[in-house]
Parts: structure tokens; C-alpha cells; sequence
């Protein structure tokens, strides 16, 4: 075990300085993504990464689960270095795009399986759990293209939590779909996690979506990606779509605006101007 | 009515019909040469006369295997080829455009060089007809296998799908559609290449004795085997098209 894990609550993620550059330092196309940034990820919170498009956000999650190597710092997990993807410490939950459309629902969880080491004897159970859990359990011998885009989502939700992992990094899991099957899934989403007791990393650039489900918001500053201000949401989960009548989600929203607005303005003029020049100046 | 697949097979049938008919009444009223075009009865007589023999059946077997193996070593070296060079991105960036600009040039030129090399008999058409139809396949196979949607790849490695298994679960299933239409045109490259090749220069087969009842000016022959190979080019496009469509799970 390491050292580090002496804080009160233990952190199941840990960031420590880390720098991405997308090409080499110094040539013309090199975009520094991520500068300097670190953060702790809490056992058992819902933590969002809020900001602009093409900060960098979406960045920092594959870095966390070891798809893209960071050219300075690192990631640890448990205590443990991700250097590469460890399905059996972290799943991904990626745009519905990501269920392979030649396999049908179930299939797509046992191929999972297979490659995880999992039992044959339990991949029957574990999907139709799995499925049942997002209430999807009858559509098991669908392909994904005979489901709407929302259904597809909810299978693609429950593909994460089959691996039964800690922990879930969600990649604006969202981000197709219209906004009041947004709302539902997330209210389910919420219930689902109240449940489970999982540390879910969520990247999204949806305000309300990031007040309703978590626990805190990490607001990003536009590219190169560092933190720039934390947001505590305390309310219980799971959350009932009666809190976002409460005044305190418009505030909370309001907050998260006010301090992204200047962030998303000088992200626009970046894509104006493409390979990010403002950095250098 | 108009849209409905039954419409479309009896317009099809029509033309059929009407060109048949066209050829009859052409060889009755002899407009057009005999030598250049035999009564169409000339050439059924000489049809049921010619199935009748062995040396028939002898012509259909070696061609048909020598289109077997020339199909078979195509597309083992053709998939083999596209997987083999996909495997780099450097590699597919050099060799596509050089595969794609050696599929432009005709490779009838060679075929004097394969007889040179393989011989007169059936393994200098083997090659023939191995060698064109090897290109399309490598082509749709490389084209399928770096094409492949790279979510699908991510999703793969966050899985924890190996490597092995990632070309097996992800990236064969998402390249088949674009491979199998590979499979399907140097299928067709290699029937008419072993077939072409025949004519040129052989001494057996199908091929063969076309040209060699085109030098002994007997037409109507000719034509009986010409419609045995227009025959068998309509059954096998029918059976490929079948197996193509239960393949896409259609």
C-alpha cells in the first residue's frame, strides 16, 4: 500500500501535476491540453468535470483511465499507477456510439466478460442483473440499432456497471440525447448510484446535469485545462427531480455559469483561432 | 406495382425475351453472316450435341478448378496481405496507393510472362487469375481493417479486449461489409481472368475451346459454349449475391 492514503476519507483517485501536450513541444501543431493540474477523487463521490468544449476534459478522463499516457505527472488509482486500462479497477461508460452494433445487447456484455476472466457460468446472471438494473432486462437478444438512442444508453450505463468495478468514468454518457430522457436517465442514474456506493468521474458541459447528480463540480478553465474553482453540492442522493425546483439548484447552476462564462468565451475565440495560439502569448 | 420486385424480373425477362427473338428472326431471314452470328437453332443443336460429349465435362471440371484455386490463393493472399499490412499505420500510408496504382495497370500484359514461367497447362492461369483477383481483396481489406471506427477501439482497450481478440470482436466484424465486397469482385476478376486467359493461350478448358472453334470457323460451337459460360457467370452471380446477403445477416 502506499503512503498516500492516510487522509480522513481515502481517495480512490488521485491526480498529481499532471501536463498533457498533444504533439511534440515546440512544433507549430502542439496544443498543450492539460496544464499542471491535480485533484483528489474521493471513495464513493460523484465528481463532475464542468467546462467549455475542447478544454480538455474529456482529455483528463482517458488519462485517468490509462487510455492516453500523460506526457508529465500521474494517475493513481488505489494508490496504484494507471499506465494503462484496467478494466478490473475502472470502466468506462462512453457515448452510446461505443455498443458494437455487430453483436446483440448480451453479447456486448459477454465479450466483456470473456476478456475480464469472468466466469462462463455467471455472464447469463451478470447481464441479465446488469440489464434488469436499468430496466432493459427483455431487450437482451435486441442488436443496438433496433433500440432508440435512449434504450441504447441505458444499456451502454449497464456495460459499465457490469464490470463491477469502484469505479465508473462516464464520458458525457449523455451528450445524444434529448433533454428530458437526459433528465430521466439521470434521475436514474442517481437512484442507481445511491445504491451501488460507487466513485463515478463524469464528464459533462450540461450545467444541470452537473448540479443534479454531483457531489462536486470541478469547473475548468478553457484549454490548457487547469482547475478553476470547486463546487460542493451537499444533498443527499438519491436525488429526486424536486431539488431542481429548489432555489439552491439555480443558485448552484447560476455559480457554476457565472464562473465558466469567461472560460467559455475565450475557449470560443481559441476555436476561432484553431491550433490555440493564445497559449503562447 | 412499378417498385415491386416481382415487376422488375418480368421487365428483366422481357429483354430476354426479346433479344432471343431478336436473334431468331435475325438467322431467319439471314441478316446478319452466319460466321459472325449462327441461327440460334444452329447453336441449340450444337449445344445439345456438345453436353453430350466428354471432353464437355472435361472443359467445365479444369476450368471450374482452375477458378477454385485461382479464387482460393486470391483470397488467401489477399486478406493475409490487407490484414499483414494494416497492422502498421506507416506501412497501410506507403503500400495502399502503391497496391491501388499496380490494380490500374493491365495484368493481361503478363500473362505471356505467367505462361513463360507456369507453362502452357492450367498453374500459368492459376496464377493469372490468382494475381488480378488478389487486388481487390487486399484493397477492400485494408480499406475495411484501417477504417475502422476508432470509439470502437477505445471501447475495445477500456474493456480490457487483448489484442487478439480486438481484431477478432472489433475489427473483423466492422471491416466484413467493405472486405466481403472485395471477395465478391476479385471473385468475378478471377472467373473472367481464368477464362480470358483460356482463350488467349491454353490447351484445355472452356476458354480453349472457344477460340479453338472460332479457328476452325465453326460459329455455332463457339456460341454453344459461349452460352454455357453466360449460363454458369448467371448461377454463380445469383449464388455469390446469396451467400454475400446471408453474410450481412440480411
Amino acid at each position: 500500500m502506499s503512503a498516500e492514503v492516510t487522509a480522513a476519507r481515502p481517495a480512490a483517485i488521485s491526480v498529481r501535476h499532471l501536463t498533457h501536450r498533444f504533439g511534440a513541444e515546440g512544433a507549430a501543431s502542439s496544443v498543450l491540453a492539460i496544464d499542471n493540474l491535480s485533484l483528489d477523487v474521493v471513495q464513493g463521490e460523484f465528481l463532475c468535470l464542468l467546462g467549455p468544449s475542447g478544454c480538455g476534459k474529456s482529455t483528463l478522463l482517458n488519462i485517468i483511465g490509462g487510455l492516453v499516457i500523460p506526457t508529465e505527472g500521474e494517475v493513481l488509482v488505489h494508490g496504484r499507477p494507471m499506465n494503462r486500462p484496467m478494466p478490473d479497477r475502472l470502466a468506462f461508460v462512453f457515448q452510446e456510439s461505443t455498443l458494437f452494433p455487430w453483436y446483440t445487447v448480451s453479447e456486448n456484455f459477454t465479450i466483456a466478460f470473456k476478456y475480464r476472466g469472468v466466469a462462463r457460468s455467471e455472464w447469463r446472471d451478470r447481464t441479465t442483473e446488469a440489464l434488469a438494473s436499468v430496466g432493459m432486462a427483455e431487450f437482451a437478444r435486441h442488436y443496438p440499432n433496433q433500440l432508440s438512442v435512449g434504450m441504447r444508453q441505458r444499456v451502454n450505463l449497464a456495460r459499465g456497471i457490469a464490470a463491477g468495478t469502484d469505479i465508473l468514468l462516464m464520458d458525457e454518457p449523455f451528450a445524444a440525447l434529448d433533454e428530458q430522457s437526459r433528465m430521466v436517465l439521470g434521475e436514474d442514474l442517481s437512484v442507481l448510484l445511491a445504491r451501488t456506493g460507487k466513485t463515478i468521474v463524469f464528464v459533462t458541459h450540461s450545467l444541470a446535469e452537473a448540479v443534479f447528480l454531483s457531489d462536486r463540480i470541478v469547473l475548468m478553465s478553457a484549454r490548457p485545462a487547469h482547475i478553476k474553482q470547486i463546487i460542493t453540492v451537499d444533498q443527499p442522493h438519491p436525488r429526486l427531480p424536486e431539488f431542481m425546483l429548489e432555489p439552491r439548484f439555480s443558485e448552484l447552476r447560476n455559480r457554476c455559469y457565472a464562473a465558466l462564462r469567461d472560460e467559455i468565451r475565450a475557449a470560443m475565440t481559441m476555436q476561432a483561432s484553431p491550433l490555440g495560439t493564445s497559449e503562447g502569448a | 406495382m412499378k417498385d415491386s420486385p416481382a415487376a422488375s424480373r418480368l421487365i428483366q425477362l422481357g429483354f430476354l425475351t426479346a433479344a432471343l427473338t431478336a436473334w431468331y428472326v435475325a438467322g431467319r431471314f439471314s441478316a446478319i453472316p452466319p460466321l459472325f452470328l449462327p441461327p440460334i437453332d444452329a447453336v441449340w443443336s450444337s449445344l445439345n450435341g456438345l453436353i453430350r460429349t466428354e471432353e464437355f465435362w472435361s472443359a467445365i471440371g479444369v476450368t471450374l478448378s482452375t477458378i477454385a484455386k485461382a479464387y482460393g490463393i486470391a483470397v488467401v493472399l489477399g486478406v493475409l496481405a490487407g490484414y499483414l499490412v494494416t497492422r502498421s499505420r506507416f506501412l497501410t500510408a506507403v503500400l495502399e496507393p502503391v497496391i491501388s496504382a499496380l490494380f490500374s495497370i493491365p495484368i493481361t500484359l503478363f500473362l505471356p510472362l505467367f505462361i513463360l514461367v507456369f507453362g502452357i497447362g492450367t498453374a500459368s492461369k492459376v496464377a493469372y487469375g490468382a494475381a488480378y483477383g488478389f487486388f481487390p481483396i487486399a484493397l477492400n481489406t485494408i480499406a475495411g481493417l484501417s477504417r475502422v471506427d476508432r470509439r470502437y477501439l477505445a471501447a475495445a482497450r477500456a474493456l480490457g479486449i487483448s489484442a487478439f481478440g480486438t481484431v477478432r470482436h472489433v475489427m473483423w466484424p466492422a471491416a466484413f461489409p467493405v472486405i466481403l465486397t472485395g471477395l465478391r469482385i476479385g471473385f468475378f476478376i478471377a472467373f473472367a481472368s481464368v477464362l480470358g486467359g483460356e482463350t488467349i493461350s491454353s490447351v484445355e478448358g472452356v476458354g480453349r475451346n472457344i477460340a479453338l472453334s472460332a479457328e476452325l470457323l465453326e460459329p455455332a460451337r463457339m456460341y454453344a459454349w459461349i452460352v454455357v459460360v453466360v449460363a454458369a457467370a448467371l448461377v454463380l452471380n445469383g449464388a455469390v449475391s446469396a451467400i454475400e446477403n446471408r453474410m450481412r445477416g440480411e
